[in-house]
């Protein structure tokens, strides 16, 4: 019996490794600070959404008066997104662009981003948009580092400036790095500055991405202790049972 | 006057019950599956997956009942279905993730329930029947996983599908056709996805609740095993009980009710708060909507088919075909069937077996958990040098059985049932 015991903690510690490693691998992503608690970050990355990303992806599953779940009234999803007259609350957001001409445009046809940050991980968006790169070589004038040759021209380099790519050789190793060589507009104060104010705008980004993906996640999480707090009462009550029925039994 | 209502209201439901009992075998039936049905004592842990499967196939059809509402089996609008499920269907996203999180679950319980009968030699006489029983509703389990994965449409749907019907087609001289006839036409399309749908919520859910029906009918016929692998039917009372048996209800319903609502906390943590589960449970990939024209880097089936997917991949092919390979997963599973065959052993429980069965029993629990890690990983030639190595000591538990098993030494038996 002992032998079966200790080879389940075994294969339950294999598991557990093998969990571990399957999620490793690629390019390292840093880490994406998401917070679903800050209504804040994630208006202000819905209003980045809105008025960046639906130029040419839609969200197609996602409808505007969803965004009441991020504390956003209806006047405020129509001012704050200053969406055209013709466009209902119900409805779902639609990219400006028709899907043919941006299949024209950029070779392959945007991504609906509805449930992006469930096939791509949040680290790995908020990753990718800091890490594009000038690079003459694409026709874009673009590249990037987690998605190398990808087909989207840099559509925030207003905001982060332009970066450009170093490779150093460290003991036989070549490393990666990014420069920022032109700053954007959200440079105000010293370069070090700059980058603080981008990374946090791509935060809030991410961080409504994530929200946009499985926006139960506004509600499952406290259901979750109230339901779990009800099973554990329930437990206790029918172990209660169960040991008083089983009084007699040896 | 109360009491008299009361008296009143006691004689109606007699009547009632006496009404229906001249029609039908109410009382009996009753009796016969619950009340005066004797189960042993001694049940542990191990003894709580049988009804808790029994509890996640309800789950599944209930929450599969109201998925079913709002689900559209279309290529077209499948994965946006599932997505109108998740946002505009009001509760939709907690019915779909209890019903994807019962999948995953699902298996977990069996497996873990086939486990408890290969420790404790359930399967042996007289309950080949009833293994025989249990193992169709495992294959029949795994259809239905299979068939209703393709449903959300998404990557791993598509190319998951694609690659199992293809693996249909490697059967020699008839496989080209066989592959068509499971499709329904030359690539997994609409047509295949409205098969699928139909299958997985007619077909194979009818055919499973009768054989689980079945499954308890056979169980109840021959008795429950034990821990200790005894029959307790050969020490009963006067009156015909068994000695160390218990009436199933209330002693087993209830203690059954404590790992109902002990199973339900672990199955409520994943479905609020993690029903991912890391992309075990619902993979990453399958957010992508399917697309015929663009193949996935990686393909792995879900986790409870990998065990399966990596000895697959393990046989090298013959004359470039992958047929033996697809021999060799149809044997593993097959060939749990012959279990009370195989197995020589003087007794049936790991309690009272030697030294070499729980040695080749805890190779086995090996070989399944590195196979199925294995299956999940791409093929590198380490990791296929790895699964042949772990596919061998998987066959070799059963078809070394009739050896191991007689020139085991074990332990005598007691008498009657113990209690740890």
């Amino acid at each position: 019996m002992r032998i079966i015991h200790k080879l389940g903690m075994l294969a339950l510690l294999l598991t557990a490794s093998a969990m571990a490693l399957a999620s490793e691998g690629g390019v390292h992503l840093d880490k994406a600070p998401i917070d679903l608690k800050n209504t804040a970050s994630l208006q202000r990355g819905a209003k980045l959404f809105t008025s960046r990303c639906l130029a040419c992806h839609g969200a197609s599953y996602m409808r505007y008066n969803r965004l009441r779940d991020i504390g956003m009234s209806e006047d405020q999803i129509k001012k704050d997104l200053e969406l055209p007259e013709d466009v209902k609350l119900g409805s779902t957001m639609q990219a400006a662009m028709d899907a043919n001409s941006a299949k024209l445009a950029f070779g392959e046809a945007p991504p609906d981003l509805s449930v992006i940050a469930r096939s791509r991980s949040p680290d790995w968006l908020y990753t990718y948009m800091r890490t594009f790169y000038a690079d003459p070589t694409r026709a874009s004038g673009w590249n990037n580092l987690v998605f190398p040759s990808v087909g989207m021209p840099f559509v925030l380099a207003d905001l982060q400036g332009k970066q450009v790519l170093q490779i150093e050789n460290k003991k036989g190793h070549e490393v990666k790095k990014l420069v920022l060589e032109s700053p954007g507009t959200m440079c105000t104060a010293g370069s070090s500055l700059c980058k603080a104010a981008y990374d946090a705008a791509i935060a809030d980004l991410t961080n409504y991405l994530v929200f946009m993906s499985d926006p139960s996640k506004m509600v499952r999480y406290d259901l979750g202790y109230i339901v779990l707090g009800f099973l554990f009462v329930l437990f206790v009550l029918i172990y209660a049972l169960k040991k008083e029925l089983w009084k007699d039994i040896h | 006057m109360m009491n008299l209502l009361k008296n009143r209201m006691m004689n109606l439901l007699k009547n009632l019950i006496g009404w229906i009992d001249a029609r039908f075998p109410l009382i009996s039936t009753w009796k016969e599956h619950a009340s005066e049905y004797y189960a042993p004592k001694n049940f542990n842990f191990w003894y709580f997956f049988g009804s808790l499967a029994l509890l996640v196939l309800v789950i599944q059809i209930a929450s599969g009942i109201f998925l079913t509402m709002n689900y559209k089996p279309d290529a077209l609008f499948a994965f946006a279905s599932v997505e109108y499920i998740m946002r505009d269907v009001q509760w939709g996203w907690l019915l779909r993730y209890i019903h994807s999180t019962g999948a995953s679950m699902f298996f977990v319980v069996i497996y873990l329930h086939m486990f408890r009968g290969l420790m404790y030699g359930s399967y042996r006489k007289p309950r080949e029947l009833l293994w025989i029983i249990g193992m169709i509703i495992y294959l029949a389990l795994m259809g239905e996983a299979f068939m209703g994965y393709l449903l959300p449409w998404g990557q791993m749907s598509f190319w998951g599908a694609q690659v199992i019907v293809n693996l249909f087609s490697s059967v020699p001289f008839i496989g080209h056709d066989l592959a068509i006839l499971i499709r329904g036409d030359f690539v997994v399309s609409d047509t295949t996805l409205n098969r699928f749908f139909a299958l997985h919520v007619i077909a194979i859910p009818l055919i499973l609740v009768l054989i689980v029906v079945a499954h308890l009918v056979a169980l109840h016929e021959v008795g429950s095993n034990n821990p200790d692998g005894i029959e307790i039917k050969k020490h009963k009372d006067a009156n015909g009980r068994p000695l160390d048996g218990i009436p199933f209800h209330p002693y087993y319903t209830v203690k059954d009710g404590v790992g109902a609502v002990g199973f339900l906390i672990i199955f409520c943590a994943i479905v609020f708060f993690a029903p991912d589960m890391g992309g075990y449970f619902l993979e990453y990939n399958n957010f992508v909507p399917a697309n015929p024209m663009k193949t996935p880097e990686h393909i792995a089936p879900v986790w409870y088919f990998t065990p399966y997917y990596a000895i697959l991949r393990a046989v090298p092919p013959l004359f470039g075909s992958q047929f033996p390979g697809v021999v060799a997963m149809g044997v593993a599973t097959v060939i749990f069937f012959f279990l009370p065959w195989l197995d020589r052993g003087k007794v049936k429980s790991i309690r009272y077996r030697g030294p070499i069965y729980k040695i080749f029993l805890a190779l086995f629990v090996v070989s399944f958990v590195g196979l199925g890690w294995l299956g999940l990983m791409p093929a590198t030639p380490t990791y296929t040098l790895i699964s042949r190595i772990l596919a061998v000591v998987y066959f070799a538990f059963f078809l070394l059985m009739p050896w191991y098993t007689r020139i085991d030494k074990c332990k005598p038996e007691p008498d009657r049932v113990t209690s740890k």
